[in-house]
């Protein structure tokens, strides 16, 4: 019980942190200032919610591990984050693709997951609702922009949606953790916000006069620890200053 | 109760205003106009009984950079006014809100150029924008250039009667 509830929580920390490690990659390199600003303050937010979670699941697991062990000193096969977000960040339309639908998830899972039976996990959710909004208004917006642009941010934004869509399938994933923390009233079953999530992209990509592909074969393997090749990459950069400095404070 | 435990029940209650109000008057270092009281950042101060002063202080944004010098100062400034020690704790619920914001705080944010935020945080919908006041000439004609500002809690927006780009303190 103990343990599902470590491993629920270090997921939801590892989603958060990894895409918070993804979006800071565009730091400096965006295409305009304010854009820059805006995926930095995204990238922000996601580094702050896994924080909470980081530390909470060390104080659950109870093993003396804080939110920089958990975060810097574990190996790739031990992260359970989904694979979509560790996806990298490819062109602009890829990156808001990939936030689009994480974003569009999240709302309703952390809205959701306010009325859960751990106070902790409530008052986390609280919070990173009201920040979530605002991620799925930012790309949604781009979204629209982009696809309902010229010919070419059109054919951008189709790819990256086409690229990335077999990549959402794992966000429903059910395993035994999840099956028994819904029962007890901790997790969100998955289920219960598909409506909704569908609902959300299918209005955003109507406008940008955009197709949603059809539900198909997805990827999987995030949640039990099997990655992209790209996905150690990202955690050596993110990872280096434990490892060559261990133990090293701010 | 013996006359000096009630003295000394005195001297804790008015200790713990003065460590309340001593915490309440750090300035936010990103809106040094406001204070992290006006904020309600400030959630709770008690004094332990061996003197330590134990404060309660929420974020903001979750992610919010200016939390760890918050922390700095709160304890800087007990320090300084004497207290022997500081322990600053960090609670999330209830979740911070841009409703807890007094008229004041609203009046001293918008004097300093920094649109106060319009109307109340309740769960909002996926597009469409808040009316927003021009700190300046205070005309409604203004528009959003982008979501995200200076800070988590800012976005830029702009002014389309007397041309002033200017920060808005988001509802949240």
């Amino acid at each position: 019980m103990t343990s599902d509830l470590f491993t629920y929580t270090l997921r939801l920390a590892d989603d958060a942190a990894i895409l918070g490690q993804r979006l800071g990659e565009w730091c400096g390199h965006a295409p305009t200032l304010e854009e820059d600003i805006g995926l930095a303050n995204v990238a922000l937010d996601h580094i702050g919610q896994a924080r909470n979670l980081y530390s909470y699941a060390g104080e659950v697991e109870g093993a003396g591990r804080d939110e920089d062990q958990l975060c810097f000193l574990r190996k790739e096969r031990e992260f359970g984050n989904c694979l979509l977000v560790e996806q990298p960040n490819g062109d602009f339309a890829q990156t808001i693709a990939r936030q689009l639908f994480f974003s569009a998830f999240m709302l309703p899972f952390w809205r959701k997951l306010t009325g859960s039976r751990d106070e902790t996990l409530a008052a986390i959710a609280a919070k990173a609702e009201k920040e979530a909004a605002y991620h799925l208004r930012h790309s949604g917006e781009w979204t629209i922009r982009l696809g309902d642009g010229t010919a070419e941010s059109r054919a951008r934004m189709q790819d990256a949606i086409d690229l990335l869509w077999p990549y959402t399938g794992e966000l429903f994933e059910v395993d035994g953790v999840v099956e028994r923390l819904v029962a007890d009233g901790i997790a969100v079953d998955p289920e219960t916000i598909r409506d909704e999530w569908h609902a959300t992209l299918r209005r955003v990509c109507d406008e940008a006069t955009l197709t949603l592909p059809p539900v198909g074969w997805m990827q999987s393997g995030g949640r039990s620890g099997r990655h992209s090749e790209s996905f150690g990459h990202l955690l050596s950069e993110m990872q280096y200053m434990q490892r060559a400095y261990p133990g090293m404070r701010w | 109760m013996a006359t000096d435990q009630r003295i000394a029940a005195i001297d804790t209650a008015a200790a713990r205003m003065r460590a309340w109000e001593i915490a309440a008057e750090v300035p936010d270092p990103e809106v040094p106009v406001l204070t992290i009281g006006d904020l309600g950042v400030l959630r709770d101060v008690r004094l332990m009984e061996d003197g330590t002063v134990e404060v309660d202080i929420t974020p903001t944004y979750t992610g919010c950079p200016a939390m760890s010098v918050f922390t700095m100062d709160i304890e800087t400034a007990l320090l300084k006014a004497g207290f022997p020690s500081v322990r600053i704790k960090t609670v999330l619920s209830p979740a911070w809100t841009t409703d807890w914001l007094s008229d004041e705080a609203r009046e001293k944010l918008r004097a300093y150029g920094i649109a106060p935020p319009a109307g109340k945080a309740s769960r909002r919908a996926l597009f469409g924008d808040d009316e927003v006041a021009c700190p300046r000439c205070g005309s409604l004609a203004t528009e959003k250039v982008s979501e995200f500002g200076s800070t988590a809690c800012k976005a830029l927006w702009r002014c389309t009667a007397c041309a002033e780009p200017f920060d808005y303190f988001k509802c949240h």
